[in-house]
């Protein structure tokens, strides 16, 4: 893995939202072909790592910096950073009322791609992903996001990630709120966009092992209070699915509390 | 009287009873030789000419609506407008006889060659008259009348004269009075009972005369258990003077009838565009406005609807986009006069650039029109911090067992959506009218396609260079 490119480099991430500092020196790094997993407790910053990463203008980068294949994008806007090639899985997608997804769909791509797809080409591509995805072929009439069940938003996120075949892409609890079935199917959308030449970099932001056992990480780590307080292998997934973060907490010499400073935190965990 | 016409004008030799191509341009101002020398030379009737006069009379007598904004109808110089024109002088037969510059005027417009033969029968305002009108056999056959308004009013004087001013009397506001005096073109339908037209009557407007007021006149009759579709769409090009539009539209839905009127209207930035449109639903009548404003300098537009047997049922769907300068000032009245009538008003206002939108609602139940039920809506969106929004919905409730709903939200182009759909790789400008057009997309779904591309088209223009 040492000889590996880097696809994400995160070093020593800051970040603000609303003027308090959620992320408190985060570091990271993703190489191609990588599966990372992320987990942490509620609120512990992950998904303002996932959003600062892919651009989100509410939240401010106040040190560190953030490279993708090779280059620092802080300055880019999201659609840069969507088009050069990195993805977001939202925790919460938004809705689009009024915008059909086949529309949406259509002019992302165009958007991604530099050209106008031919209708048909991108007809065959949307109706073959849908399909594996066992998606109604009705469900690309539908206004983006708007009134789509939980499960619904989470297939039609892994359907765009499968479309855009991003070369990093960053997937926010995409498991959670899912059935046992609908679970299965969204891994196996993910494997097959890992398993795509060229590989590109996973980072999987869960909360659930049971994900873990059908998408298999390389690495996990753990993020506490806006650092990542540890890192390993799967085992480690494992273990805070057995134990809880407490554990990892009580073994780094971190207690949950008020008390506790960016600087002690890190202080612990390194 | 024509003499009379004559001296007023100058030289008469080309005017309206000529066959040769001609022009004809009243003297800029109004005074009551005008309004007498409009009918006069229209060969009208003395019972059209009795009412221009004393329309003319009340228009003189009647203030200036103060609600839009105060003053903001003080641009408009009632004396240096004219107020008849003719562009051609007679009416065209069929497309071959229509003029080259008016078919330039449509492909301008972009309309669609594959939407001709769809068309119904074709009514262009050209100036203050219609120009260009045919009806397909099929449709006259069915006993079904698309003329223009000064057509209808020569061909069936008894029809006109039973309905023309019965909805919106002269007296209703100044520029309908305005409108009664000086009325031209605009289009007469007549739907007899039972007949269902099926493809809908589209007419196509424009003003062309720098400085040229446009009080085009409309009235649509239609008999018990008939429907209709009007479809009115409009642009205008730039001038450098101010314009007037001010027209008249008048509806009457018999009992069991349905009528869609659908607007279009995408004037130049310095248009008032003061427009008067009413209509009477009988028992069980639909009646339904969608009504879409860009455009102007300042609009002041309320379709309304007036319920006045139990069953009836209006909709009225507005939309106004308002950009720098402009004000759309749109909504819509239902009044309720009987029982077991129902009503709906959905409206999307966008503001930009310093643009202003207002939405201005009635709902008003007399008393004794009991288990009335109405649903008002209107959402109004701000592109950016310099733009402004206001809602004024006036509620009149007066019976019993009344159901009403009103929602309104106001909010900014959302940021959340925004950073949705660039991070799939739109830029800001293509994500923010994607966001607009999904906004606006409840009403444009109601219009016929090649409409609903044309506003959407429209939209995206007036969005360009907004963000980012
Ligand atoms: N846009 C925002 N405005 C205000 N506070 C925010 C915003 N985004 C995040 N926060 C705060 O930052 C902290 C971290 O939130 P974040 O959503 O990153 O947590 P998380 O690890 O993803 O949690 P969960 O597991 O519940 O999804 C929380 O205290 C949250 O309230
Ligand atoms: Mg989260």
């Amino acid at each position: 893995m040492t000889n590996a490119s880097p696809t994400l480099e995160v070093r020593d991430l800051h970040v603000e939202v609303a003027g308090k500092p959620i992320l408190n020196g985060v570091d990271l790094i993703v190489n191609k072909g990588e599966i990372h997993a992320l987990m942490g407790p509620n609120g512990s910053g992950k998904s303002t790592l996932a959003n600062t990463l892919m651009g989100h203008p509410k939240y401010t980068v106040t040190a560190g910096d953030i490279r993708f294949e090779g280059e620092s994008v802080l300055e880019w806007t999201a659609d840069q950073r969507a088009r050069a090639g990195m993805f977001l899985s939202f925790q919460y997608p938004t809705a689009i009322p009024g915008v059909t997804m086949v529309n949406f769909l259509r002019h992302a791509l165009n958007a991604r791609e530099g050209r106008d797809l031919p209708v048909r080409e991108f007809r065959t591509r949307l109706m073959d992903t849908m399909k594996q995805l066992k998606m109604d072929q009705q469900f690309a009439r539908r206004y983006v996001n708007e009134g789509f069940s939980g499960g619904e938003k989470k297939r039609a996120e892994i359907l765009q990630l499968q479309l855009f075949k991003p070369s990093i892409a960053i997937l926010d609890e995409t498991d959670s709120g899912l059935d046992v079935d609908a679970l299965r199917v969204v891994a196996e959308g993910v494997n097959q966009v890992a398993a795509q030449e060229p590989k590109p970099g996973i980072l999987l932001i869960t909360h659930y092992y049971r994900i873990l056992n059908l998408i298999q990480p390389d690495v996990a780590h753990v993020l506490v209070r806006g650092r990542i307080v540890k890192t390993g292998g799967r085992e480690l997934a494992m273990e805070v699915e057995n134990h809880g973060y407490e554990r990892i907490m009580a073994e780094l010499g971190l207690t949950a509390g008020e008390g506790d400073t960016a600087e002690a935190l890190h202080a612990a965990a390194t | 009287m024509t003499t009379q016409a004559a001296s007023i004008v100058g030289d008469y030799k080309y005017g309206f009873h000529d066959d040769v191509a001609a022009v004809f341009k009243a003297k800029p101002g109004l005074n009551r030789e005008i309004v007498a020398q409009i009918s006069d030379m229209k060969g009208e009737p003395a019972w059209m000419r009795a009412f221009r006069l004393q329309a003319y009379d009340l228009f003189e007598q009647k203030e200036m609506p103060r609600w839009a904004a105060e003053g903001a109808l003080d641009g408009i110089d009632f004396q240096s407008i004219h107020y008849y024109v003719r562009a051609a002088d007679r009416n065209a037969r069929d497309w071959d006889d229509v003029p080259e510059y008016i078919k330039n005027t449509f492909d301008k417009l972009g309309i669609p060659e594959a939407e001709k033969k769809f068309l119904a029968g074709v009514g262009a305002q050209y100036d203050s008259e219609v120009v260009y009108h045919n009806i397909r056999e099929d449709l006259a056959k069915q006993g079904v009348i698309f003329l223009d308004m000064d057509g209808g009013l020569r061909d069936y004087p008894e029809i006109v004269r039973e309905h023309f001013g019965t909805v919106i009397p002269a007296a209703d506001n100044k520029f309908a009075a305005l409108n009664s005096a000086v009325w031209s073109g605009g289009s007469f339908v007549y739907v007899p009972a039972g007949v269902k037209v099926e493809i809908p009557l589209q007419a196509y407007f424009r003003i062309n005369t720098e400085s040229m007021g446009q009080f085009e006149r409309t009235l649509i009759i239609c008999e018990p258990g008939s429907y209709v579709h009007y479809v009115e769409g409009c642009t205008a090009p730039i001038y450098s003077t101010s314009s007037l539009h001010s027209a008249v539209v008048e509806i009457i839905v018999k009992e069991g009838a349905r009528c869609r009127y659908t607007t279009i209207q995408n004037w130049s930035n310095n248009v008032y565009n003061l427009v008067t449109k009413r209509a009477v639903a009988r028992k069980d009548a639909v009646m339904e406005w969608v009504d879409g404003n860009l455009g102007s300098k300042l609009t002041m537009k309320y379709p309304s609807v007036y319920m006045t047997e139990p069953g009836a049922h209006a909709e009225i769907l507005s939309l106004a986009f308002a950009g720098p300068g402009q004000h759309q000032d749109a909504g819509g009245k239902v009044v309720h006069g009987a029982p077991n009538t129902t009503s709906t008003i959905i409206s999307k206002s966008i503001s930009k650039g310093g643009g202003r939108t207002s939405y201005r609602g009635l709902v008003k139940v007399y008393p004794g029109c009991d288990d009335a039920v109405s649903n008002v809506r209107c959402d109004a969106l701000m592109i950016d911090e310099d733009s402004r929004s206001d809602t004024y919905p006036t509620m009149e409730i007066d019976a019993d067992r009344v159901t009403i709903g009103h929602e309104a939200t106001v909010g900014k182009l959302g940021e959340e959506q925004l950073f949705y759909l660039m991070s799939r790789g739109l830029p800001e400008a293509e994500a923010a009218k994607m966001i607009v057009n999904g906004f606006v997309e409840p009403i444009v779904k109601e219009l016929p396609m090649e409409y609903a591309v044309e506003l959407n088209r429209l939209i995206e223009l007036q969005m360009e260079g907004s963000v980012g």
